[in-house]
């Protein structure tokens, strides 16, 4: 593709720790964001970035992370605060995209709160903390349909979500959208993610992005303007992807 | 004579035999439930008659194939097994086993003969380790699987460690030296722990695959490295930063020779070795194979026993099954998740010529329904050998959806009926030609009840 016209827009993806945290499907979510460039002759750059690996806040348009276990998350924390989470704060405020899900989506607020009541310390991205409420509450697990406001209007997000901790927002972010069923950040005030400039945090993975193409779509328009100005995606064949959208919008939470 | 037990097992029969009677598939579930709900202790009174002792075989995959084997195994060696061998294998269907088995007194027959073999659901195994005395513990591996009804990968391990630190110094621990989790178990046990490993190197490969899931050392938390991976996790692995590192088997594979159909299989144990040429494909079985010979071992039974009992084996039921309907070869391969669905996938490749795929993709409980695992299994390497594939299952949208993603093109057909997919793969394949179905658990015992009725197979719970 190189030396084509074309191929001179091209998204600079940075996936955070692959290889520690990927438990939920979270490899859909780079192949969509992939497929849905390289579809409309966008380039593609991937660069995996894992433990000790720094993170240049100018290099990438969209940065991506997913979900881990407890084992995994800990061992990551230290990394991230130590070594990328200044990077990651300066992107952030210069409208670089992130998309943190699950495990990220913790590790990114303010705090984690056991539930012995000790705090971990976040990444500080997104204005909310996590409060796990102790094993004998059950985990928020199940199907989820939350109505996301996307630039053209109320957009249905679907997927699913497992998850104990119990996320709440503060004054610095704005929900990434309303619970429809499923239980969303809390399971009591309705919302679900976070949104703060262009970073997006959610619980739902299932994988996330490639049934859910217009917020693919949003994050890569998104994550392009920055360098290239105003970008309009071209419609691509998105049948499959409407039928699996559709069909988990019928599913029980 | 225990009263309560009696009681216990003639509710529970009568259970069975009812749901029978309507035609609710096998009754496993029910007869055990009402068994356990009269009597809690059933299982324990009941498994304990077993005069030869009782072993568990549990793990993410490959749990049902190694304990029909042992099951084999033990009835080459003139014991009598006691066996809970559809699948089910929750404390509720160890029960009804037990139940069904039993005399209306609350009495095992022959019960001097009798060898238990419990195929134990991983977050069971715990239950099963406080309530029967066992002999031994076989642990296949440990991978992701329905995160959503087990919680974290980290969560079962840590179960089972508990249950090891609660076990008797009487029960052998069988470990996989190369599953980092299992082997890890080693440090828990109190009593005679056992190894078995891969050793035949050219079995593997260098690069690890992407459905892996312990990549951390769990006794520090450092990334382990591989010398060689046999498949997701599973290989010679070592932790540079501590020294932890893959123990060295007790009983190994020295040599595997992978075929069509079969797999030739060198085994060496502490005190000699045998040859084994399995009926069976893919380096999963291997390792069933090995995990079967090594609990076989650790119970002392013989050798030759062995060598009959895996060279006359049929696979497991859903597990490599094939049928014959209107003149066409149907295979079924359960795959159910990410590793063990790339291991069929890769054993179907393996075959000559280009395939037709069925998949079934069910969100049942059994199943897990949280369906992202298919975004982590590796669809793609099966794509370019395809000229014909169907999504159906509850989930044949979600399905459809990743097969695109591999390349079976923007719009894969999707077929909700089960009979009708079942229909449209028969059609399909021309007299003579041969198609894969690849289902979920749950799929997989309706399709497999469609299928052997096609076939005049009997159904499941009237095999022998």
């Amino acid at each position: 593709m190189s030396g084509s016209r074309a191929s001179v827009l091209t998204l600079r993806v940075a996936h955070l720790y692959p290889r520690l945290m990927n438990i939920y499907g979270d490899r859909g979510n780079i192949m969509c964001l992939r497929r849905r460039c390289e579809v409309r002759g966008i380039g593609f750059e991937l660069t995996e970035l894992g433990p000790g690996d720094r993170l240049d806040p100018q290099a990438y348009d969209l940065i991506f992370a997913g979900g881990a276990q407890d084992r995994e998350q800990r061992g990551v924390v230290d990394d991230l605060l130590r070594i990328k989470a200044d990077a990651i704060r300066e992107a952030v405020e210069s409208d670089v995209v992130l998309l943190a899900v699950c495990g990220a989506y913790q590790l990114f607020g303010r705090f984690y709160r056991e539930s012995s009541g000790a705090e971990l310390p976040g990444a500080g991205i997104f204005d909310l903390y996590t409060e796990h409420p102790g094993e004998r509450v059950p985990r928020c697990i199940g199907n989820v349909v939350v109505e996301w406001q996307s630039p053209s209007g109320p957009q249905t997000v679907v997927g699913f979500e497992n998850h104990g901790g119990r996320t709440f927002l503060g004054e610095g972010v704005r929900p990434f959208a309303r619970v429809r069923s499923g239980n969303g950040n809390n399971g009591r005030d309705g919302t679900e993610g976070a949104i703060y400039r262009n970073a997006y945090g959610t619980y739902i993975h299932g994988s996330l992005l490639p049934k859910n193409p217009a917020l693919a779509d949003h994050l890569i328009a998104n994550a392009l303007r920055r360098r290239f100005g105003e970008i309009t995606l071209s419609p691509i064949d998105d049948r499959a992807e409407q039928r699996a959208h559709a069909a988990a919008l019928r599913l029980r939470p | 004579m225990n009263l309560r037990t009696s009681a216990a097992v003639i509710a529970g029969k009568a259970a069975a035999a009812a749901s029978r009677l309507l035609g609710r598939g096998g009754g496993t579930a029910i007869a055990g439930l009402i068994a356990e709900r009269i009597d809690p202790g059933i299982v324990r009174g009941l498994a304990a008659q077993a005069g030869q002792g009782a072993i568990a075989v549990t793990g993410t995959n490959g749990k049902t194939t190694t304990s029909l084997m042992l099951n084999r195994i033990a009835h080459e060696a003139g014991l009598s097994p006691l066996h809970n061998r559809s699948g089910s294998n929750l404390m509720r269907g160890v029960a009804a086993m037990l139940v069904e088995d039993a005399s209306i007194a609350g009495e095992i027959p022959e019960a001097a003969r009798r060898f238990a073999i419990l195929e134990v659901d991983e977050a069971t195994l715990p239950e099963i380790a406080r309530s029967v005395p066992l002999r031994a513990a076989v642990f296949t591996n440990l991978f992701r699987d329905q995160l959503d009804r087990y919680g974290e990968v980290d969560t079962v391990a840590r179960s089972w460690q508990r249950a090891l630190g609660a076990a008797p110094e009487e029960m052998t621990c069988v470990l996989n030296a190369d599953d980092p989790a299992v082997a890890h178990l080693g440090r828990n046990a109190h009593g005679r722990v056992l190894y078995y490993g891969v050793d035949d190197v050219a079995a593997g490969g260098p690069a690890v695959e992407h459905a892996s899931d312990f990549r951390t050392c769990l006794q520090c938390g450092a990334e382990l490295r591989y010398d060689v991976t046999f498949y997701g996790h599973i290989g010679h692995w070592r932790c540079d930063a501590c020294g932890n590192q893959r123990p060295r088997p007790d009983i190994s594979v020295t040599q595997v020779t992978l075929g069509e159909d079969t797999t030739a299989l060198a085994i060496s144990f502490p005190d000699g070795g045998l040859k084994v040429a399995l009926p069976l494909s893919g380096l999963y079985n291997a390792y069933n194979a090995l995990a079967a010979a090594a609990g076989a071992f650790a119970l002392g039974l013989p050798r030759d026993a062995i060598v009959r009992a895996l060279e006359g084996f049929e696979a497991a039921f859903g597990r490599q099954e094939r049928f014959s309907i209107e003149g066409r070869d149907v295979r079924v391969l359960l795959g159910k998740n990410p590793t063990g669905l790339n291991q069929v996938l890769h054993s179907i490749a393996a075959q000559p010529g280009r395939k037709r795929i069925l998949f079934f993709l069910n969100d049942g409980i059994a199943d897990g329904r949280d369906v992202s695992w298919i975004w982590d299994a590796d669809y793609e390497t099966i794509q370019p050998r395809t000229e014909w594939t169907l999504a159906a299952g509850t989930r044949a949208e979600e399905l459809a959806l990743r097969l695109k993603y591999a390349g079976f093109g923007d719009d894969v057909p999707v077929e909700r009926d089960t009979s009708a997919a079942v229909r449209r793969a028969l059609d399909a394949t021309p007299a003579g030609g041969t198609v894969y179905v690849v289902p979920t658990y749950t799929a997989m015992l309706e399709v497999r009840d469609l299928l052997a009725q096609k076939a005049g197979a009997r159904r499941f719970w009237e095999r022998a």
